[in-house]
């Protein structure tokens, strides 16, 4: 126990006296504040500890404070009752010590008095009471005689300017013993207790007697159960919140786990488990939660099984059917070949067996190939090609078509090859559709076929100037089985299957097929792919929205985001390189 | 040019179908229904194609192809009611020498088939050495070092084209249009698994080719490079 050591003050205090910290640690706070905010948003554990902790301090506070009160209240009660009683009977002594006395002139009053007070004082340096005797400075006393004076008598460290007013007031007014707490620069920090009471002096009168009682070993004992409290207080905090964060722990590290289990099933790993111990409310929470997912993976499971089944059967349909298709078409083919010699009765239904059998057979080969796409059995068989050479193929191809139609071809490509590995059957399937398709609704219009490529993709773009697109129907235009015209389609022939293969077909190379379209102002088909098989595709060289046009686009098949239009230059408006009628 | 063809298909109709058109060419067209007794028709009527449908009752076709091929180079056109690639090359490898996919047209087969019938023709006599083969194109044989390759006519028709212009490379559409006939793009897959099958044939080591040489980005050529 050291006696004047007081603690400083509490450590939120004394932290709060800081230099100013130039703006780059400025922002380093305010980058360390928000990560703290977000890890206080996104952690349940962290907001339990802190709240627990900081109620915890609250009442430990709260408390510690009522419990240091009451016992700095108990101790200076106590010890004022003592200082009182022994004031009283100090007082009396003294009395009783003056009124035994006869002293002939002042002087000897004043040496009488400076006797008693010494003795009131107690022997050496650590006296228990200061002693004043006060009153006689600047009036006599009541029932003074003439001509003697007192002067004030103060013991060592004590002035009489120590005595608080107020209660020297309340001495001489009364009788009675009065007293009150002051802090006095000698204390030492701690207060005094200061008693007065009057006492008459032999010949000199009225007189008002002071005890001073420092209260230095009350302070020291009340800064002792202080300093006990906060350690305690403080150890308490922090067992409370270790309490929290063990508890916190055992209950969110589950919950932790259940989450990523969840982020897992939800990313397609149905096999996906928590582990389950005991048999507590968490476990249940886990085999709960385990019993969910086997629930969605066998309906997953189950849903697959039908999805797998009805692919299964279009593809045994459509198998099943070619064999009779074939010996039908071989002979519709024998009577088509024989009709010159027929009734014009027979001879024209040879004819119309004979196209429809066309229609037929185009229809299931489509049919079989989006059966194997739904099967997962199409498999990419990619090869460096020319790009630009599938397109002349394809060009060439259509041209008996695009002629009987009255439509001109154009094509625009660069000089150097645009060498993609590409599946070359696929690619021009989607050209042959794209072209056909351009054609068939080109309105005898030309139709424009640009051929651009940059460092990672190579695009076609089919551009008619026909009948055009809807937005709504821009959203449609890739669905199975979905025509423009529904009226119009059937002369029209195609197994209405041709995009929804085509997307297929893109999808598998990693590509991208896009369309704009306004009516009346015809369509812009662009098929983009990768230059190198199986690398990603970032963007296309070639914007689907057309030279003149500002719009967005208005469908993104596929749920493509498109990065927006005139990012790349292509090589601009058909040069007018014929390649067809 | 002679023109026995054996259909084996077990549909009848199908077969009865493909009879009349392939008489209709002026073939003579036999009949066997069943996979197990392919092999003994076979033998009995000694064709000079064989019309294979894979999807056969008893010995599947692909077993019927390779029992086929074991004794015989004759040529033989599968009918698949599948394009799926595995079904292809499988059927491509047992020994097949082309393929027509149901439903087909009957000019379509009948293509086929004149394909790799005239292919057997006769041809004025013609020595050609590539390598260390020696290759009398007029009596159909192979050899090395007086050893005769057995080779089918459609392999040896591959290396014949290829070894008639050792200094080109072909395009493997230009070899299907010159060894199998198809005058628009067909199926490459066609060149590689019968390249494959003649390098097992030819070649001292099939993985380190001498004489049918990968042209990367073109296609084959004949000779040590």
């Amino acid at each position: 126990m050291t006696p004047g050591a007081r603690p400083v003050g509490p450590p939120a205090a004394r932290a709060g006296a800081r230099p100013a910290r130039p703006s780059r640690v400025g922002a380093l706070r305010r980058g360390a504040r928000r990560g703290l905010l977000r890890r206080w948003r996104s952690s349940l554990q962290l907001r339990v500890v802190v709240t627990t902790t900081a109620l915890g301090l609250l009442v430990a506070v709260a408390v510690g404070t009522y419990l240091l009160d009451a016992v700095a209240d108990g101790l200076v009660e106590e010890r004022r009752r003592a200082a009182l009683a022994d004031a009283a009977r100090a007082a009396t002594t003294a009395q009783a010590q003056f009124d035994a006395s006869t002293p002939r002139t002042g002087a000897d009053v004043e040496q009488l008095a400076g006797d008693v007070v010494s003795a009131l004082e107690g022997p050496g340096p650590d006296r228990l009471r200061g002693v004043l005797l006060l009153g006689g400075e600047d009036a006599p006393g009541r029932g003074a005689e003439d001509g003697v004076r007192v002067r004030d008598l103060a013991s060592e460290g004590l002035t009489p300017s120590d005595v608080p007013a107020t209660l020297r007031r309340a001495v001489t007014s009364s009788d009675v013993q009065q007293s009150q707490l002051t802090d006095l620069p000698g204390g030492g920090g701690a207060p005094t207790l200061i008693v007065g009471s009057t006492v008459t002096l032999p010949r000199a009168g009225q007189r008002e007697l002071y005890f001073a009682y420092p209260l230095t070993s009350e302070q020291r004992t009340i800064d002792l159960v202080r300093t006990t409290f906060a350690g305690g207080g403080l150890a308490l905090v922090v067992l409370v919140g270790t309490v929290a964060w063990v508890v916190t722990r055992q209950v969110v590290q589950p919950v932790r786990q259940a989450a990523g289990t969840a982020e897992r099933l939800a990313g397609g790993h149905l096999d996906e488990r928590m582990r389950v111990r005991g048999s507590d409310d968490l476990a249940r929470l886990g085999s709960a939660f385990n019993a969910m997912a086997a629930g969605l993976q066998q309906h997953i499971g189950r849903l697959e099984e039908l999805s797998r089944l009805q692919q299964r059967f279009v593809s045994d349909v459509s198998h099943e059917l070619r064999t009779p298709l074939t010996t039908i078409r071989m002979a519709g083919e024998v009577l088509f070949d024989a009709r010159a010699g027929f009734e014009p009765v027979a001879a024209r239904s040879a004819e119309l067996l004979m196209t429809q059998l066309e229609r037929f057979d185009t229809l299931l080969s489509d049919l079989l190939e989006i059966s194997r796409f739904d099967a997962g059995a199409a498999a990419l068989e990619p090869d460096p090609q020319d790009v630009r050479t599938l397109v002349h193929r394809v060009v060439d191809f259509t041209a008996a078509l695009a002629e009987r139609r009255g439509s001109t071809v154009l094509v625009s490509e660069p000089a150097s090859p645009c060498t993609a590995e590409v599946d070359a059957r696929r690619i021009e399937r989607v050209l042959r559709n794209l072209l056909g398709n351009a054609v068939e609704h080109g309105e005898s219009r030309p139709i424009e076929v640009t051929v651009t490529c940059d460092e990672s993709a190579v695009a076609v773009g089919v551009r008619d100037h026909g009948v055009g697109l809807a937005p709504a129907q821009l959203l449609r235009v890739f669905d199975r089985f979905w025509r423009a015209d529904p009226a119009r389609a059937r002369t029209t022939g195609g197994s209405g299957l041709g995009l929804a293969i085509a997307l297929e077909d893109t999808r598998l190379h990693g590509g991208r097929l896009e369309v704009w379209g306004r009516p009346g102002h015809g369509c812009h088909f662009v098929l983009t792919v990768p230059r190198a098989a199986g690398s990603p595709l970032r963007s296309s060289p070639l914007p689907v929205v057309p030279v003149g046009w500002r719009e967005p686009v208005a469908a993104l098949p596929a749920g493509r985001s498109w990065p927006g239009p005139g990012g790349v230059p292509g090589v601009g408006a058909a040069s007018g390189a014929g390649d067809a009628p | 040019m002679r023109g026995r063809v054996l259909v084996v298909d077990d549909d009848t109709a199908l077969a009865e179908m493909l009879g009349i058109v392939l008489q209709g060419e002026g073939l003579e067209a036999r009949f066997c229904g069943d996979g197990d007794a392919a092999l003994e028709a076979f033998r009995a009527t000694r064709p000079d194609l064989v019309l294979l449908d894979l999807m056969l009752p008893g010995t599947d076709g692909m077993e019927v192809c390779r029992r086929i091929r074991a004794e015989s180079g004759v040529p033989i056109v599968m009918l698949t009611a599948k394009g799926d690639t595995v079904d292809v090359v499988l059927g491509l490898e047992a020994g097949a020498d082309d393929y027509v996919v149901k439903p087909f047209k009957p000019k379509e087969l009948v293509a086929r088939v004149r394909a790799r019938l005239r292919s057997a023709g006769d041809r004025p006599p013609e020595t050609l050495r590539i390598g260390d083969l020696t290759i009398d194109v007029a009596g159909h044989s192979v050899r090395r070092d007086g050893r005769s390759l057995p080779l089918t006519p459609l392999e040896f028709e591959l290396l014949v084209t290829l070894a008639r212009k050792p200094w080109q490379a072909f395009t493997r559409e230009v070899l299907l249009e010159q060894v199998w006939g198809y005058r628009h793009a067909a199926d490459t897959r066609l060149v590689n698994v019968h390249v494959q099958r003649l390098r097992s044939k030819i070649e001292k080591d099939p993985e380190h080719p001498e004489i049918v040489v990968t042209v990367r980005g073109v296609g084959y050529r004949a000779g040590p490079l």
